[in-house]
């Protein structure tokens, strides 16, 4: 008896060593600085010299006295709301379709999902001469179709469009999400639906799309997460500038020049905890919402 | 389901007399629809790899050519020496000697001690074990900025700034998403192994060494595959905290050459592919690792 319970302990310890890593790292690297961001987010930090309390000086201005703030505001509330929609339908789409028995389905799935593991600066440059409104492809497709393009990545009101059609390029990360889900989809739902005479278009409804609600979620979740967030291509694409007249300049950009050229470090962390609160919010909404629509097999309607 | 059964087997008896028109008409409608499914799909993916063909081809052409109106699709010439000259026109060697110690460290890293860690969370019960992995969860919603501007606080007190310590410690120290993935697969493999291994006298820790890692071959692989491609492709940490030129990575180096090529297109094609290429090749060779990734994901849900 006393042994075991020696055993217990032991192992218990060395579940502790196991962990230890990650213990380390979370203290150093996430609550130590959470804490700190805080606490900064008060003062007029700027790294060097000064640190002293402001009180909610900070966020007062934010709200009241920065107009780029609203800005970047709009323009990341904007691009979220165009491009998950837009991702997330164009993902499920593009599953059902490499979700049926077509010759070469195999290849088919590698080459949508190809461009979803490529990233970094040499997409960025490859989209920026896609969407050249001279030498460009995109524009040059448009004018066999006689519609003439627009400048892009040069016009204030093309620039968060262009982001978001780069953006679908990568959908196939999405669909292969989708895909495995749509192939736990039991057959007999399927047969069943078929002898009752159902179209295509009703098993996708009907069956379908209620099986995979859970990953739906999963996947609006994390995007609108990483949406939030954009920052690498409208800092390459915009040199770092976040123009044609700030049109590309997103929260997380804002937020970098404000801590890293200005060296307002009290106030850009004060920044990061509106757009924590924001999206701590949404993620909860978007749990609170979740019962609702997310199907969970095996649980009663 | 046995209602559903003898529901449809009425219907059909109703269905005998015109069975056969029935049945030809339904399977020519299929055939109709996997066709339609088919051609949809091959012009997708044109479409979808127009984008990569296009960098191959711009990359190939004289500046003259990259700038004659209406943009030729095909290179009249090919100019192979265009991507001995980028290399040459920066330098890319450097470059690439530090991306690849920064990328094979941040790899060895990942790979043995997200391993490690998820072991611990999957196989050694030890007290407060769910709560802390309920943390761990809870750490992948926090944005990255939020803790970024600290970090940035942190390690530049550390004296870190124009080093490869912020770039690759973080990644001995755990990831959320890799130990979340890690336990995953973990979880899969049966209790009776580790409890057959202790009997014989073995720690946790020789279990891990011994059974752990070997049996967790497939999913170190995706550890790996995406950690490379995350450091591959890191453009933010780079540009950050690296300021001499000799330390630079491809990402960064990339964004400088841009900056001097300015509309240079066939040299800025040819270089991001050359940064591009070995996420490419890759993900050929190691496509059912990326796959099992996304799948491991959805699974979780």
């Amino acid at each position: 008896m006393r042994k075991k319970l020696n055993y217990k302990r032991m192992e218990g310890l060395q579940g502790y060593v196991f962990i230890l890593p990650w213990i380390v790292g979370f203290i150093a690297f996430t609550a130590g600085p959470l804490i700190f961001s805080f606490a900064a987010s008060f003062t007029n930090y700027n790294i060097t010299s000064q640190m002293d309390f402001v009180g909610f000086d900070n966020y007062e201005n934010l709200f009241t006295a920065d107009n780029l703030f609203w800005t970047s505001l709009y323009n990341t509330l904007y691009y979220v709301l165009f491009s998950i929609p837009l991702t997330t339908a164009g993902a499920i789409f593009l599953s059902a379709l490499l979700n049926q028995d077509v010759p070469g389905i195999r290849f088919f799935r590698t080459i949508y999902y190809l461009p979803a593991v490529l990233s970094g600066v040499g997409v960025y440059l490859l989209w920026m001469q896609l969407l050249d409104p001279g030498t460009g492809l995109v524009n040059t497709a448009l004018g066999w179709f006689g519609i003439p393009g627009p400048n892009w990545l040069f016009d204030p009101d093309w620039t968060k469009p262009a982001l978001i059609f780069m953006k679908l390029w990568s959908v196939g990360g999405g669909m292969l999400l989708y895909l495995a889900s749509m192939q736990g989809v039991s057959k007999s739902l399927y047969e069943a639906a078929k002898i009752d005479g159902a179209s295509s278009w009703q098993q996708f409804r009907f069956i379908t799309i209620p099986m995979i609600t859970p990953v739906i979620f999963f996947d609006i979740v994390t995007s609108l997460i990483g949406g939030f967030q954009i920052f690498q291509e409208a800092y390459v694409m915009s040199n770092g500038e976040g123009g044609p007249v700030n049109s590309m300049l997103f929260y997380n950009l804002y937020m970098w020049k404000k801590a890293f050229e200005s060296f307002d470090m009290g106030y850009a962390m004060a920044m990061s905890w509106i757009l924590f609160i924001i999206v701590f919010i949404i993620t909860i909404i978007n749990l609170k919402l979740a019962p609702r629509w997310v199907h969970y097999e095996g649980e009663e309607r | 389901m046995e209602e559903v059964e003898v529901a449809a087997k009425k219907r059909d008896e109703e269905r005998v007399a015109s069975a056969h028109a029935y049945f030809d008409n339904i399977h020519t409608k299929r055939k109709l629809l996997s066709l339609v499914n088919f051609i949809l799909l091959a012009a997708g993916s044109l479409l979808i790899l127009s984008p990569i063909w296009w960098m191959i081809s711009t990359s190939l052409k004289s500046m003259a050519e990259v700038m004659t109106y209406p943009p030729t699709f095909y290179p009249r010439e090919w100019n192979w020496d265009n991507y001995i000259k980028t290399w040459k026109a920066a330098p890319f060697d450097t470059y690439a000697i530090n991306t690849i110690t920064i990328t094979m460290l941040v790899v060895i890293g990942s790979v043995l001690v997200n391993s490690f860690i998820a072991y611990g969370f999957a196989k050694v019960p030890f007290k407060g074990r769910g709560i802390l992995f309920a943390i761990v969860l809870s750490t992948m919603m926090i944005p990255g900025f939020v803790t970024l501007i600290p970090q940035y606080v942190l390690f530049s007190k550390l004296q870190w700034i124009n080093t490869y310590f912020p770039l690759v410690v973080p990644a001995f120290f755990g990831s959320a998403f890799f130990i979340f993935l890690l336990r995953q697969f973990y979880m899969t493999i049966p209790n009776e192994l580790i409890e057959a291994a202790k009997i014989e006298g073995a720690s946790h820790f020789r279990i891990w060494w011994t059974i752990g890692l070997p049996l967790t071959k497939p999913a170190l692989a995706t550890v790996a595959i995406f950690s490379f491609n995350g450091a591959w492709n890191d453009f933010l940490g780079p540009l950050l905290y690296l300021n001499d030129e000799s330390l630079y990575t491809l990402q960064l180096g990339l964004q400088v050459f841009k900056g001097e090529m300015n509309t240079q297109w066939n040299y800025l094609m040819a270089g991001s592919l050359l940064v591009l290429l070995p996420v490419i090749i890759l993900f050929f060779f190691f496509q059912k690792y990326f796959i099992q990734g996304i799948n491991l994901q959805s699974g979780g849900k």
